[in-house]
């Protein structure tokens, strides 16, 4: 009983540390892990309770932006809003 | 004492409003008329903003204003003999029964309505996190720019912008948390 916590320990201390398994899972949100990467943080996730958690919440998080379709305005749009606003600003007494 | 900060209003709020438009006016281009007026009218009236509500609410409280009138104007154009027939009376029972039910695949404006929400939602806890997190979180996230672009763009490494992306995300997941998944 003991002795294979202590096995699994090792093991997770050997293939990632939780830090570089939240960096893979940041990643995988943006399609920007490698195959090996994934591999590895399949195994994690795997042993690692804490990290199963956090991978969870973040491929909610991802899939809930997706679903709202945020709309946003083009940088040229933004900068015609900006500069219509600077001159009336300049405009005023 | 200065409270509002117009050159700030475009970074800070034009998405925010631009979302809580377009689904209230679906055109881009009355959306961005609307914006527009919006932040000149704040502009005009700056003495009277009290600081009682947010800058955000006090902008979104004048484009309610302006969308309205944007109806007001487009419906004056119209053809006022305008009839409106109501077949939910009691002696048409069963004469239009098909226009009474409702349609099941017609469920798009809800959804919609329900999107905004949850995009103003997401927008409001994107405005909690600190500026420079929360413009690259969205530029990463929202509009989906290249890590390589985002990284030229603001002088950092990958590995700068992917510790900002994770602290964003934890912030963002706990926000949302609260406010949308209750």
């Amino acid at each position: 009983m003991f002795g294979k916590k202590l096995v699994q320990l090792a093991a997770m201390k050997f293939f990632m540390k939780c830090d570089d398994a939240a960096h893979i899972c940041d990643k995988t949100q943006y399609k920007e892990a490698g195959l090996f990467d994934k591999l590895m943080l399949k195994i994690h996730l795997l042993m690692c309770k804490l990290c199963r958690g956090y991978a969870k919440r973040n491929a909610k998080l991802t899939e809930t932006i997706k679903s709202a379709n945020i709309k946003t305005l083009h940088p040229e749009e933004k900068q015609r809003l900006k500069t219509r606003l600077q001159q009336e600003e300049n405009n005023r007494p | 004492m200065e409270l509002l900060n117009p050159d700030q209003w475009v970074e800070n709020y034009a998405d925010y409003l631009y979302n809580y438009t377009i689904v209230r006016v679906n055109d881009h281009i009355v959306a961005q008329d609307l914006i527009s007026e919006t932040f000149l009218a704040g502009l005009k009236s700056k003495k009277n903003f009290k600081g009682e509500a947010s800058e955000r609410t006090w902008l979104i409280s004048i484009l309610k204003r302006k969308i309205i009138d944007y109806y007001r104007k487009i419906n004056s154009k119209k053809g006022k003999a305008e009839v409106h027939i109501s077949y939910r009376n009691e002696d048409a029972e069963g004469d239009w029964l098909e226009e009474n039910a409702a349609d099941p695949f017609d469920k798009t404006a809800e959804d919609k309505m329900e999107n905004e929400e949850l995009g103003l939602a997401i927008l409001e806890c994107l405005d909690k996190l600190p500026k420079k997190q929360a413009t690259i979180f969205k530029k990463k996230t929202i509009e989906n720019f290249d890590t390589e672009a985002i990284c030229k763009e603001y002088n950092i490494t990958p590995s700068n912008l992917w510790v900002i992306i994770h602290r964003a995300r934890k912030s963002m997941v706990e926000c949302l948390e609260k406010n949308w998944f209750n």
